[in-house]
């Protein structure tokens, strides 16, 4: 090991070996090639045509039977389900690894719409607590308001609410974009990894609190900003990607994206070592 | 993880207790260790009810000690003797179980503190609720089964609060279930969700000023905090407000009175709930589904914030 007392803070952390890998910007890395997308399917997902559609009334129905009927569904190729009378059920939607076009005409309870991967879902309602949870692709937007950790865990994919959020959101999100039209609450992008969210309007305390990666743009007050995170500038590529990101989105076309704050993580809070306490002093 | 639900019309009078129990029982998931009533019935306005029991319900899954019936008879002949020494008049008297009783007393006084003294300093004997238009009623079982023990279906009345109990930090019992009166104030009831953290440290501040606890159920705080500062001359919202930062720990809690309900959400947001506002009612509760039991229509609801308090009137 290195003297620690005559060599630099940044060699100091390097010999002690804590992580100083920049994290910012992996998350546009391709894995793989975008034209070849269409050829990995998960086992056991259906060829579906948009253009075949059907209704399904849920009234009656309790989640795990919807579900396995939105799949009875998708495997006779119907590419577009309207769910009628969601009735704020739990956990409607769930683990649809599918290409498909959902809508639900009402609101859904807790979970909705989690561990998915690839679907395009609107809710013309209002969602529950971890609504989007796991979302590994596709879009979810929810027209009216939703509950607290919305977008919990997400990897990819967009996830719009027009509405107001609960607290939490986009916790611990390892991806993809969440965008909200109205105010959030308390947490937002708590312990965050990476992706992007986007606040239209104000946003609780502790933002973006022991944030690792990833960026938060808020359009309105912040009630507070979280352990490590810390205020960005705003470049000129940021706002064209916001400005096409609220257009795609079909909210906030209007929106001046220049006056919104970007924040980021200080990155003071990153422990990837195995240092006990008192080294970790040292170290730094 | 326990249910909370509640709701309040406003101008007018529906049958609460029906509505109360559709949205417990769709809540019912998150707990039916026991599940309580707080309802507030339309009633002249002249009489005290008071709601007390004289034992514990010591059926299945009860953490209760069995006791004879007759050890209830006793304990009920010890409360009318002493209801008469005070010179309070039972109006009207009602054993809808064996530890279980309802009384309209007529009584004229604004301090209930000595007069629930009184009452409780016989053994095994204690008021789930004293005022003029609430009444507490809470037991064992899910929603369901309590409203139908206790015929809750055709209660008529303003706003009520209720809550379907998962027992995690006291006992399956009657005494430990919410609502909680707030003692000694006529007509406050609390339901809670969620875990509070300084429970003894407050326990103890409360008790040095005089404030009684029966249970070791950390919700009952809530009641006994909110009671202490109305004593002090708080309003209902001003204690509720200090309760944001004076309680500790993770809650979502209702409070209500003779014409008014609120709800706090603690300053973590970590307990569920939805809402629902309009002109002539609010209604709210754990999860969506509570509210769709009484408004299955599309409907827009919302969480409250963190650390966010409201009241509304009847």
């Amino acid at each position: 090991m290195a003297n620690l007392k005559t060599v630099s803070k940044k060699s100091k952390a390097q010999s002690m070996g804590m992580h100083t890998e920049v994290l910012t910007g992996r998350t546009q890395q391709k894995f793989f090639n975008p034209d070849e997308a269409e050829n990995f399917y998960y086992f056991g997902t259906y060829d579906v045509d948009f253009n075949k559609r059907t209704e399904l009334d849920v009234k009656d129905m309790t989640a795990p039977e919807a579900n396995k009927e939105i799949d009875n569904l998708m495997s006779q190729g119907y590419g577009t389900i309207v769910i009628k009378n969601p009735q704020g059920k739990h956990s409607l939607g769930v683990g649809i690894l599918n290409k498909l076009n959902l809508i639900f005409e009402g609101s859904l309870g807790y979970f909705g719409m989690g561990s998915c991967d690839g679907p395009i879902v609107r809710i013309n309602g209002r969602v529950g607590w971890s609504c989007a949870e796991n979302l590994m692709a596709g879009k979810v937007v929810i027209e009216k308001n939703a509950g607290s950790c919305f977008g919990a865990a997400i990897r990819g994919g967009d996830l719009i609410c027009k509405g107001s959020v609960g607290a939490r959101t986009g916790i611990d999100m390892k991806g993809g974009t969440i965008i909200i039209g109205g105010d959030a609450g308390a947490f937002t992008g708590f312990m965050m990894q990476r992706g992007r969210i986007i606040i239209l309007g104000d946003v609780g305390i502790n933002l973006g609190d022991s944030m690792y990666d990833g960026t938060i743009f808020v359009g309105g007050e912040i009630g507070s900003y979280g352990s490590d995170a810390v205020d960005s500038e705003l470049t000129s590529s940021d706002q064209d990607w916001l400005k096409r990101k609220l257009k795609v989105a079909e909210i906030g076309e209007n929106f001046d994206v220049s006056k919104m704050k970007k924040i980021v993580a200080g990155k003071k809070l990153w422990n990837y070592d195995n240092l006990e306490p008192t080294e970790k002093k040292g170290a730094i | 993880m326990c249910g909370i639900a509640g709701l309040i019309h406003r101008g007018k009078s529906s049958n609460v207790g029906s509505e109360l129990q559709g949205m417990l029982q769709a809540l019912k998931h998150r707990g039916e260790d026991s599940t309580g009533y707080a309802l507030y019935g339309d009633t002249d306005g002249k009489n005290f009810i008071m709601r007390f029991k004289v034992g514990e319900n010591v059926g299945e899954g009860s953490s209760s000690v069995m006791e004879d019936v007759s050890v209830y008879d006793e304990r009920k002949k010890i409360v009318d003797q002493t209801l008469a020494e005070m010179g309070a008049k039972v109006v009207k008297e009602e054993r809808t179980l064996p530890y279980s009783l309802r009384y309209e007393i007529d009584y004229d006084t604004k301090d209930l503190l000595d007069f629930s003294q009184r009452i409780e300093s016989i053994p095994g004997v204690e008021i789930l609720s004293m005022g003029k238009s609430l009444e507490v009623i809470k037991d064992l079982g899910n929603a369901k089964m309590v409203c139908d023990r206790y015929s809750l279906d055709k209660v008529v009345g303003t706003h009520a609060i209720g809550h379907a109990r998962m027992a995690t930090e006291s006992g399956v019992d009657i005494k430990s279930a919410h609502p909680f009166w707030g003692y000694p104030f006529s007509d406050v009831s609390v339901v809670h969700n969620g875990q509070l953290t300084n429970y003894w440290n407050n326990r103890r501040v409360l008790e040095n000023k005089g404030m009684r606890f029966m249970s070791e159920c950390d919700s009952e705080l809530i009641a006994v905090y909110i009671a202490e500062k109305m004593r002090h001359g708080a309003t209902l919202e001003e204690g509720m407000k200090e309760s944001l930062t004076g309680l500790d720990g993770v809650f979502t809690y209702f409070v209500a009175t003779k014409d008014s309900l609120g709800m706090a959400k603690d300053t973590m947001a970590a307990k569920p709930l939805v809402l629902y506002e309009s002109d002539d009612l609010v209604a709210m509760g754990s999860e969506e589904i509570a509210i769709r039991s009484v408004l299955p229509q599309e409907i827009d609801t919302y969480d409250p914030f963190d650390g966010e308090v409201k009241v509304w009137q009847i």
